[in-house]
């Protein structure tokens, strides 16, 4: 059972807020596309970081809520301390269960459960972090005929994650930041 | 990645119901079928079909099952802000009563009713309060009627403590052995802990306050309505009701009985029936 919206989910940690903010004024309004962000961030910084991304963007915005429907044109932020799945019938669902590589949200649980439903619908991206979270998951995304992106290691403010999932294998594409948003951009447009 | 299939998940839970009575079936399925994936490899079963011959006719391997596809993490003070809402706004209300009923739903181990129970005992009305903890899975209430937690936790809660208005020495309430904390058995002499499955079983008392956290996030709409509506049955006039920091009255029947306490708090309270 394949969504019929096409989904982007973006996966970060230690050094990619600068990232996403220099990414979000780059999409086009409207776009045609949900998109999901998990972050590895303190739980503190809740509402601060909805107006920081919504002061880029004219697309929606907002924190994940219990069984929110994913919606194009939005951005939906995983909330601290949860992990965020993704329901067959296009709903959302929070999740308190153990940690995952340490972190919660784990980016892995995200985009294997997008990878399971969205299949080819689906583009991941993964940005600067001192983790390997989210390299299971992209593999997981590869293997059901998504489309794999990653911030260039070379430019990442932290390496590690990027690089893990370059030597993993399986990247489609290598962005540089500037290319962030146009690719997303243009993937949208072919998958409507 | 995924072993079980999602068809096979909705067989698994089908048996559950017809052979034992648990119905799993209006749980969230992606968490689910994570619990079951995870188990199924923990078991080192080689196949679905022996997983499901297993499930369908080894009772005792169902309460291990039960165990561990429901997720039992907790924290004690979980979300301080929380537990100062209760502090301010709900306790000085409660203590108008002679005597005070308040059931956790959903209690898990038992870090929130230690939690609830300290506040009271500060508020000074533990004398005159019952506690009831309940959960569906026996194996942590067990583990919550000792009141014995990882002494490693013990600074992360001392801090949620204070950050929830706490003024005692924490530490005060427990006893280190080993690696071990051991809370006060002061504190839970008034608390009763029973299963309780909020699916299939009704409510068994009334109450000023009902806190279950985190739970209904495991549910889907129509389960979560079933429970809130028991809530809201098991719930006196004027008594709260405090939900997960996720989760919300919006959207759901029972919401036009309610009003919430605090725009950002979890609390809501009953005003009408
Ligand atoms: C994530 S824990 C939440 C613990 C605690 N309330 C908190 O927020 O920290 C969820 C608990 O709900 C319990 N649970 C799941 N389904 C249940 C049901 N049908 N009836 C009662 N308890 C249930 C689980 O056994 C588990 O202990």
């Amino acid at each position: 059972m394949m969504n019929p919206l096409s989904l982007v989910v973006i996966g970060g940690s230690a050094g990619s807020l600068e990232v996403l903010l220099q990414m979000l004024p780059g999409l086009d309004v409207p776009l045609a596309v949900a998109i999901i962000i998990v972050l590895h961030r303190k739980s503190y910084a809740d509402s601060v970081l909805i107006d920081l991304f919504s002061s880029r963007t004219r697309l929606l915005v907002k924190e994940v809520e219990e069984k929110d429907l994913l919606q194009p044109g939005t951005i939906y932020l995983a909330p601290p301390d949860y992990h965020l799945l993704l329901e067959s019938n296009g709903s959302l669902s929070l999740d308190y269960s153990e940690k995952i590589n340490f972190s919660r949200p784990s980016i892995d649980v995200t985009f294997s459960s997008a990878a399971r439903l969205y299949g080819p619908r689906l583009l991941a991206i993964l940005l600067s972090g001192a983790n390997a979270d989210g390299v299971l998951g992209l593999h997981h995304v590869h293997k059901m005929g998504g489309m794999v992106a990653v911030q260039d290691p070379n430019s990442a403010e932290v390496r590690y994650m990027p690089q893990q999932a370059v030597e993993q294998g399986g990247v489609d594409k290598i962005l540089q930041v500037k290319e962030i948003a146009p690719f997303i951009n243009k993937f949208a447009a072919v998958t409507r | 990645m995924n072993a079980v299939k999602e068809e096979e998940i909705g067989v698994l839970l089908n048996d559950m119901l017809e052979c034992y009575g648990y119905d799993f079936t209006d749980y969230s399925l992606a968490s689910m079928q994570r619990r079951i994936n995870r188990l199924f490899s923990m078991d080192r079963f080689p196949s679905f079909a022996e997983f499901r011959y297993r499930v369908r006719n080894d009772p005792a391997y169902i309460q291990h099952f039960v165990e561990e596809i429901t997720v039992n993490v907790t924290e004690m003070f979980r979300d301080p802000s929380f537990y100062l809402a209760l502090r301010k706004q709900v306790l000085p209300m409660l203590a108008t009563y002679p005597f005070i009923r308040i059931w956790h739903a959903g209690c898990s181990t038992g870090e929130e009713v230690y939690s609830m129970a300290i506040l009271l005992q500060e508020a000074n009305l533990l004398h005159k309060s019952v506690i009831y903890a309940t959960d569906i899975n026996t194996a942590v209430l067990e583990k919550a009627r000792k009141g014995i937690f990882p002494i490693a936790n013990m600074q992360q809660y001392s801090q949620n403590y204070i950050a929830s208005g706490g003024q005692h020495d924490f530490s005060a309430y427990y006893s280190a052995k080993y690696d071990y904390a051991k809370f006060n058995e002061s504190l839970c002499r008034k608390v009763i802990f029973a299963p309780h499955n909020l699916v299939t079983d009704g409510s068994f008392n009334e109450f000023q306050l009902i806190i279950c956290r985190n739970v209904l996030i495991y549910f889907n709409k129509d389960l979560q309505d079933k429970v809130l509506k028991l809530f809201s049955e098991s719930l006196e006039q004027l008594g709260y009701l405090g939900l997960g920091s996720k989760e919300t009255l919006k959207f759901t029947a029972e919401v036009h009985k309610f009003r919430q306490i605090d725009k950002r708090e979890k609390i809501w309270r009953k005003v009408s029936i």
